[in-house]
C-alpha cells in the first residue's frame, strides 16, 4: 500500500496494539528477542565448596522467562536440542542429579540455576556460557524451574513424546527455600 | 560452482514467473495432474456457461413482465423432462471427471521403477532437512533447502516430521504431500525437464511458514552425480586469515552447538547443515539469496529477518561476524 | 425499538389474518399473557424467540464487520511482497480470528437467527417448543464469543488457525492457554448451536399448524430442519475433538501424541467429520431464503417442489460422506481417497438440480426485480463457481496441487460468501419489513448488492489464480519476483469495496430503522405465513392459529386465511400436532419469563473458563450448574381452579 496511509495505519494498529498490550498476560508474552546482546548477571565464580556461592542477586528478567509459557516451552526444546537429557534425562537424573526433586546442591532459584548452567559445576556440570546464548540460558534456567514443580501456571502438560515426567502443570510448587544461602533444600533450615 | 547458484538465485528471488506454479509441469506427476486440470476447466467451464446462458435466457425472457398476481404451482412435463436432461448430463460429467481423476490417481501411486534414487526429507520448524542415504555409510550425506535431481529418473522421498506437520510442495514437479510427525509419508517425483524450481510448505506450522521455501535444481545425470560427489567431501579448509579465524569462532562459540560443518568439531544436528552452505542459492529456507551480505545480516539479526525462528541472537563483534561470514562463504 | 401503531385488521396486500378475530378483552389478555417484563429484567428475563433472534441477528453480524475488519487488515499486509504492516505473529493471530468468527460465531449463529425468528411464524405457531433453552443458548454463545475476543484484545488469543491441527495447536507447541482459548469458545458455541438445532427439529416436527402436512411445509422450513438435524450429528464431532485437545493440553493425556499411541490425524478426522457437514449447515439456510425469494418475486411456487425437498435431504446425507476430501494430502490410502473424490463430486447434482429449478421458476414466473431478487441472481453467478471449483478440489490428484493454496481460499470463499452471504443479505432485505415494521432503501440496497458483487469478484476472482501460481495458505509475507503482487494488489482493492458495501448496508439499516416506510404485513405479497400476522408480529405471533390446505396458504387464500380458536388467552399455550400429518394433538403449556436460562448461563460460564486452567472446575462447577439446573426445573404447582402442569 502506498506509503503515505501506511504511517496513519501504524498508528491506528499501533493503538489497537497498545491497548492490547495494556491488559497482556505475562503467561501469554512472546518476545522473540532483541537485535542487541543482553550482558549477563555477574554471577560469582564457585569456589571450589558446594554450594551456591554466596549471596546471588535477584534479576528481574528471571521472572520474566519463568512466568512466559512461550520461554519455558522454548527451554525445553533446548534442553533437547542441547542434550541435557544426556545426564538428567527427563529430570529423572542419571550421571548427573535429578532435577525434579527437591534437592538443589547449587539452589533452586532461576538466578541460581542460570548460574549453574552459564559456569558449570565440579563434577560434571559443564559450563555453557558462550556456547548457549544468554537469552537460551534464561530459558533453560526457565525450563529447569517448570522440571522442579516452580511454574506450574507456565507449563505445559507434556510434550508430544514418550510420557517421562507427571505433567508438570499439574504440580504443587515447593515451599520457596531461602534463596541464596541454604545448600540443600528440603531440610529444615 | 558460484555463478550457477547466483542464477539460479536470481531466477528464484528476482525473476521470472513459472518456478512454482503447476500450471508448468516439469515432472511426470505434474504433467498428468495438469490433464485433470485442463479437462476440468473445459468440462466445469461448460456447465457454467450452460448455467449462465439459462439464467440469462430466464431473465431476458421475462424483461417485459413484472409482477402481478401469483400463479399456482403447474405440472410442467417440459420442466421434468429439463431437469431430467440436466440431472443426466451432470451424472455423466462428474463420473467423466471422477473416473479421469481415478486413473491418474492410479498412475501416481504405482510404484516406480526399483532403482529410484531415495531421499529423506525432515520438515522442522522453519526448514528442510535432506538426507540422500543411497547405499553403505560412506554415500550417506545431509544438506537443507535445498534437492538435486537427475532429470528422467524417479526420485522417491521420504517424509517426516521433526516436530509439526509441514508440507512438501514442489507444483512443477508433483502434488504436496504432507509431513507428519509419527507418520511416514512417500512421495515419487520424476522430473522430466531440467531447471531450477521452487518449493514451499503448505501446511501452516507456525510463525514463520511464510519463510519455508526449499530449491529443486534438476539437472542432467553427469552433473548430479558431480553435486553428490561433491557433497559427499568434508568442508573445505578455509584459505584466508579470516576464514580461519571464522572456523575458530564458528567451532568455539555457539554456532557449533546447533549447525555442523562435516571435517570440522561442529557436529550440531539441531540445524540446518552448512557444511556446503555457499553453495546453496539461498538461506534460511529460502527467505535471502546466499551472498554475504546476506549471511551477514543473518548472523546479526536473525530475530530481526525471521522472527520466532530458532536461530538466537547469537552476540558476536563485528570482526567475528564478518570472520565467520567469510569462513561461510567460503565453503563451497 | 417500538412497533408500528396496531391497524384494524384488513388486508393490507393479500393474506391478510381472518376477519374472525378475537373480541377486545380476550386480545387485551393474550397480548398481557405474552408480554414481557420491563426494561432490562425483561431483556434477561425473556423467552419470546423474536426478541432472541433480533440479539442473535445482532450480535452475530456484529462478529460478521469484526471478522471482515481482520480480512481487511490481512489483505493490506498482503498488497505487497514482504510487507512490515503486520507482524507473523500478529498476522497467524489475525487470519485464525477471521476464520474462527466467520464460521463459529457468524455464520451459523446467524443462520440459526433467521430461523429462529421465522420458523415458529412460518409453521403458525406461538413459540418454539423449547423458548428457555433458546434463551439459554444466546447467553451461551454470547459468552463464547466474548471469552475468544476479549483473548484476541488482550494479546492471549489463539494463532493457530481456525482449525487449530495438532501438533500445532498441541501442549508442545502452543504453550500458554492461548489455544485453550480457542478450544473452550468451541464448546460455547457449540453448546449455543445444538440447543437451538434441538429446538428447530421438536418445533418443526411437533408444532405445525393444523392442515400443514410434511408435503404442505415451505422449502425454507424443510431447510432449517435438515440443517438442524446435520447440526446434531455433526457437532459432537468437533466438541470431541476440541475436548480431547483441551485433556491432552491440561491433563497430559495422549490421544494425539503418537509416541504414546494416540494420532494427529485422528484430530483431523473428527475434525472434518464435523468441519465439512459445518459448510452445508451453513449453506442449506442459504437455500432456504433463495427458495423464499425467489418463490415471492417470481409471482409462483419453486418449480420442481419434491425435486427440491430430495436435493436437500440428499445433501443432508452426502455431506456426512466428504470429509476426507479435506485430509487428501496426509499420505492416506489412496483406493479410500478416490471414495472421498466419487462422494465429492456427487453432492454438485443436487446442487445443480436445484440451480436448474430455481432458474425454472424464475423463467415460468414474472420476476419483479427488486433488491432481494437481485442477491438471488448474485448467488447463483458465484456460488456456481465455487461450486465448481469444488469438484475440481475433489479430485485426489488436482487437490494435491491446489490444497492449502490461495486457490482453495476462492473456492471456499466463493462457496460460502456466493452461497450463504448473498442469500443472506437478500434475506435481510426481504424479512426486515418482518423483523421491524419498516422496508429496507431499495437504492442503498441496490448501491450494496453491485458494489458487494464487484467487490467479492475483484477480491476472490484472482486468488484462483494466486493459487495456480503457487501461492500458499497463511502466509504472512511473499517474496517478489514470482508474480504474486498484481492479484494481491486487486483482491485489496476488492476487500475495500467489500467492507463499504457492508457499510452501506449497516448505515440503510440505522437509517430505515427509524425513517424506512412503513411496510404493513406483507409488503411483498409473500405466499407463507409469517407474511399473514403484522410486522413485527405480536409476542404471540398470530391471534388465532392458522389451518393450512396448501403450500402457499397466502395465495391459496387471498382474501380471508382460515383460522382455528381455542388456545388460551389467561396462560401461555401453544398446540402441538402430528409430524406428519399436523393434526392436533393436544394444548401445550409454553414457559413464562424466567431468570434461569441467564443463570444457567452463568453457571456454564464458569464451568467452561474454569476447566481451560483446571479440571477441578468441572466437579466445583457443577454444584451452582446443579442449583441453577434445579431452579430452571422446579415444577410449578398447579394454578387453583386450573389444570397442573
Amino acid at each position: 500500500m502506498s506509503s503515505r496511509f501506511r504511517p496513519a495505519v501504524r498508528a491506528l494498529l499501533g493503538l489497537v496494539a497498545a491497548a492490547a498490550l495494556v491488559g497482556a498476560c505475562d503467561r501469554e508474552l512472546r518476545d522473540f528477542g532483541s537485535s542487541a546482546p543482553e550482558a549477563g548477571p555477574t554471577i560469582q565464580t564457585t569456589s571450589l565448596t558446594p554450594g551456591p556461592g554466596g549471596q546471588v542477586p535477584p534479576d528481574p528478567r528471571g521472572e520474566i522467562y519463568e512466568k512466559s509459557a512461550a520461554h519455558v516451552s522454548e527451554g525445553g526444546r533446548l534442553f533437547r536440542w542441547y542434550n541435557c537429557n544426556g545426564c538428567h534425562s527427563n529430570g529423572g537424573g542419571g550421571m548427573g542429579p535429578a532435577l525434579i526433586d527437591d534437592e538443589w546442591r547449587y539452589g533452586s532459584s532461576i538466578e541460581q540455576i542460570y548460574g549453574t548452567i552459564a559456569e558449570g559445576r565440579p563434577n560434571g556440570m559443564p559450563s555453557f556460557r558462550g556456547k548457549a546464548t544468554d537469552e537460551q540460558i534464561w530459558e533453560l534456567a526457565a525450563y529447569v524451574r517448570s522440571l522442579g514443580g516452580f511454574t506450574p501456571q507456565a507449563s505445559s502438560s507434556r510434550n508430544d513424546e514418550i510420557r517421562s515426567t507427571p505433567p508438570r502443570n499439574q504440580v504443587t510448587p515447593p515451599k520457596p527455600s531461602a534463596e541464596g544461602g541454604a545448600s540443600v533444600q528440603g531440610t529444615a533450615p | 560452482m558460484r555463478r550457477p547458484a547466483s542464477a539460479a538465485a536470481a531466477l528464484l528471488l528476482c525473476g521470472c514467473t513459472g518456478v512454482q506454479t503447476p500450471l508448468d509441469p516439469a515432472g511426470e506427476q505434474a504433467a498428468s495432474i495438469h490433464t485433470i486440470w485442463t479437462l476440468m476447466l473445459w468440462v466445469c467451464g461448460f456447465f457454467y456457461v450452460l448455467v449462465i446462458a439459462g439464467l440469462v435466457w430466464a431473465i431476458w425472457r421475462n424483461r417485459r413482465v413484472a409482477g402481478g398476481a401469483p400463479q399456482a404451482s403447474t405440472h410442467d412435463p417440459g420442466m421434468e423432462r429439463g431437469l431430467a436432461i440436466w440431472s443426466a448430463m451432470i451424472f455423466v460429467g462428474l463420473t467423466v471427471l471422477a473416473t479421469w481423476s481415478f486413473f491418474v490417481d492410479r498412475s501416481l501411486a504405482s510404484t516406480h521403477e526399483q532403482n529410484a534414487l531415495h531421499l529423506r526429507v525432515t520438515g522442522y520448524q522453519w526448514w528442510w532437512k535432506v538426507e540422500y542415504q543411497e547405499g553403505p555409510h560412506p554415500w550417506w550425506f545431509e544438506t537443507a533447502n535445498e534437492i538435486h535431481l537427475p532429470v528422467g529418473k524417479t526420485a522417491r522421498i521420504e517424509l517426516e516430521s521433526g516436530d509439526v506437520i509441514h508440507s512438501f510442495w514442489v507444483p512443477n514437479l508433483s502434488g504436496k504431500m504432507d509431513l507428519i510427525p509419527g507418520r511416514h509419508n512417500v512421495l515419487d517425483v520424476t522430473p522430466t525437464r531440467v531447471g531450477v524450481y521452487r518449493g514451499q510448505c503448505a501446511e501452516f506450522c507456525g510463525f514463520q511458514h511464510a519463510h519455508m521455501a526449499l530449491t529443486v535444481i534438476v539437472e542432467p545425470q553427469a552433473r548430479f552425480d558431480a553435486w553428490r560427489l561433491h557433497q559427499l567431501q568434508p568442508a573445505s579448509t578455509p584459505a584466508t586469515p579470516d576464514a580461519q579465524f571464522g572456523q575458530q569462532v564458528f567451532q568455539s562459540r555457539a554456532c557449533g552447538m546447533c549447525h555442523t560443518i562435516a571435517g570440522t568439531d561442529a557436529g550440531g544436528r539441531m540445524a540446518p547443515n552448512l557444511t556446503h552452505i555457499a553453495s546453496r542459492p539461498t538461506i534460511a529456507a529460502g527467505t535471502m539469496p546466499m551472498s554475504k551480505g546476506a549471511l551477514a545480516g543473518w548472523i546479526s539479526d536473525p530475530q530481526g529477518i525471521k522472527p520466532g525462528s530458532k536461530m538466537p541472537d547469537v552476540p558476536l563483534t563485528t570482526t567475528e561476524s564478518s570472520a565467520v561470514v567469510a569462513y561461510l562463504s567460503s565453503l563451497q | 425499538m417500538t412497533r408500528p401503531p396496531r391497524k384494524p385488521r384488513k388486508p393490507v396486500a393479500s393474506g391478510a389474518i381472518s376477519d374472525r378475530v378475537l373480541e377486545p378483552a380476550a386480545e387485551a389478555e393474550l397480548e398481557l399473557t405474552w408480554k414481557d417484563p420491563p426494561g432490562f429484567w425483561g431483556w434477561l428475563v425473556t423467552t419470546d424467540h423474536k426478541r432472541i433472534a433480533r440479539r442473535y441477528l445482532v450480535t452475530a453480524f456484529l462478529f460478521f464487520g469484526l471478522a471482515g475488519l481482520g480480512a481487511v487488515a490481512m489483505r493490506l499486509q498482503l498488497s505487497k511482497p514482504e510487507n512490515t504492516l503486520l507482524s507473523a505473529a500478529r498476522y497467524n493471530e489475525i487470519f485464525t480470528m477471521h476464520g474462527t468468527t466467520m464460521m463459529f460465531l457468524f455464520a451459523v449463529p446467524i443462520m440459526e437467527a433467521v430461523a429462529v425468528f421465522l420458523v415458529p411464524l412460518m409453521i403458525g405457531a406461538r413459540a418454539l417448543a423449547f423458548p428457555r433453552l433458546n434463551a439459554f443458548s444466546y447467553f451461551v454463545y454470547l459468552a463464547g464469543a466474548l471469552t475468544l475476543w476479549i483473548g484476541f484484545i488482550l494479546n492471549i488469543g489463539p494463532d493457530v488457525g481456525w482449525f487449530a491441527y495438532t501438533p500445532l495447536s498441541g501442549p508442545e507447541y502452543s504453550p500458554g492457554h492461548r489455544s485453550d482459548i480457542w478450544a473452550q469458545m468451541i464448546t460455547f458455541t457449540e453448546i449455543a448451536a445444538l440447543a437451538v438445532a434441538v429446538n428447530l427439529t421438536t418445533t418443526i416436527f411437533k408444532m405445525r399448524s393444523p392442515g400443514m402436512t410434511l408435503s404442505r411445509v415451505p422449502l425454507f422450513v424443510w431447510a432449517m430442519l435438515i440443517t438442524s438435524i446435520m447440526t446434531i450429528l455433526a457437532l459432537p464431532a468437533v466438541m470431541l475433538a476440541s475436548s480431547l485437545l483441551m485433556s491432552d493440553r491440561l491433563l497430559a493425556t495422549q490421544f494425539y501424541n503418537p509416541a504414546e499411541g494416540g494420532d494427529h490425524i485422528l484430530y483431523q478426522h473428527l475434525f472434518w467429520f464435523f468441519g465439512h457437514p459445518e459448510v452445508y449447515i451453513i449453506f442449506l439456510p442459504g437455500l432456504a431464503f433463495v427458495s423464499s425469494i425467489t418463490a415471492t418475486f417470481s409471482r409462483r411456487p419453486v418449480m420442481g417442489h419434491i425435486p427440491m425437498v430430495l436435493s436437500q435431504i440428499a445433501i443432508g446425507f452426502l455431506a456426512f460422506g466428504l470429509w476426507v476430501h479435506h485430509m487428501f494430502a496426509t499420505g492416506l490410502p489412496h483406493l479410500g481417497d478416490s471414495f472421498y473424490t466419487a462422494a465429492s463430486m456427487a453432492i454438485a447434482l443436487p446442487s445443480g438440480v436445484q440451480i436448474f429449478c430455481w432458474i425454472a421458476t424464475l423463467w415460468a414466473g414474472k420476476p419483479v426485480w427488486k433488491t432481494p431478487l437481485l442477491w438471488v441472481v448474485g448467488f447463483i453467478v458465484t456460488f456456481v463457481i465455487g461450486g465448481l471449483t469444488g469438484v475440481m478440489v475433489a479430485s485426489v490428484p488436482l487437490d494435491l496441487q491446489l490444497h492449502d493454496t490461495y486457490f482453495v481460499v476462492a473456492h471456499f470463499h466463493y462457496v460460502l460468501i456466493g452461497g450463504a452471504v448473498f442469500p443472506l443479505f437478500g434475506a435481510f432485505q426481504y424479512w426486515f419489513p418482518k423483523f421491524t415494521g419498516r422496508l429496507l432503501s431499495e437504492t442503498a440496497g441496490k448501491w450494496q448488492f453491485w458494489l458487494f458483487f464487484i467487490g467479492f469478484q475483484l477480491t476472490f476472482f484472482p486468488m484462483h489464480i494466486l493459487g495456480l501460481l503457487g501461492m500458499p495458505r497463511r502466509v504472512y509475507t511473499y517474496p517478489s519476483g514470482l508474480g504474486w503482487e498484481p492479484y494481491n494488489q486487486i483482491a485489496t482493492l476488492g476487500g475495500v469495496m467489500l467492507f463499504t458495501s457492508v457499510l452501506i448496508f449497516v448505515i440503510n439499516v440505522l437509517v430505515s430503522l427509524r425513517r424506512g416506510a412503513l411496510a404493513g404485513d406483507n409488503p411483498w405479497d409473500g405466499p407463507t405465513l409469517e407474511w399473514a400476522t403484522t410486522s413485527p408480529p405480536p409476542p404471540y405471533n398470530f391471534m388465532l392459529t392458522p389451518v393450512v390446505d396448501s403450500r402457499e396458504p397466502l395465495w391459496e387464500h387471498r382474501e380471508e386465511l382460515p383460522v382455528m380458536e381455542g388456545l388460551s388467552t389467561a396462560k401461555r399455550e401453544v398446540l402441538t400436532s402430528s409430524p406428519s400429518e399436523a393434526e392436533p394433538i393436544s394444548r401445550q403449556a409454553s414457559p413464562e419469563p424466567s431468570i434461569w436460562p441467564f443463570l444457567s448461563a452463568i453457571a456454564t460460564t464458569i464451568v467452561l473458563l474454569g476447566t481451560i486452567f483446571s479440571e477441578w472446575a468441572l466437579v466445583w462447577g457443577a454444584l451452582p450448574l446443579g442449583v441453577v439446573l434445579t431452579g430452571w426445573f422446579w415444577p410449578k404447582r398447579p394454578r387453583a381452579g386450573g389444570e397442573a402442569q
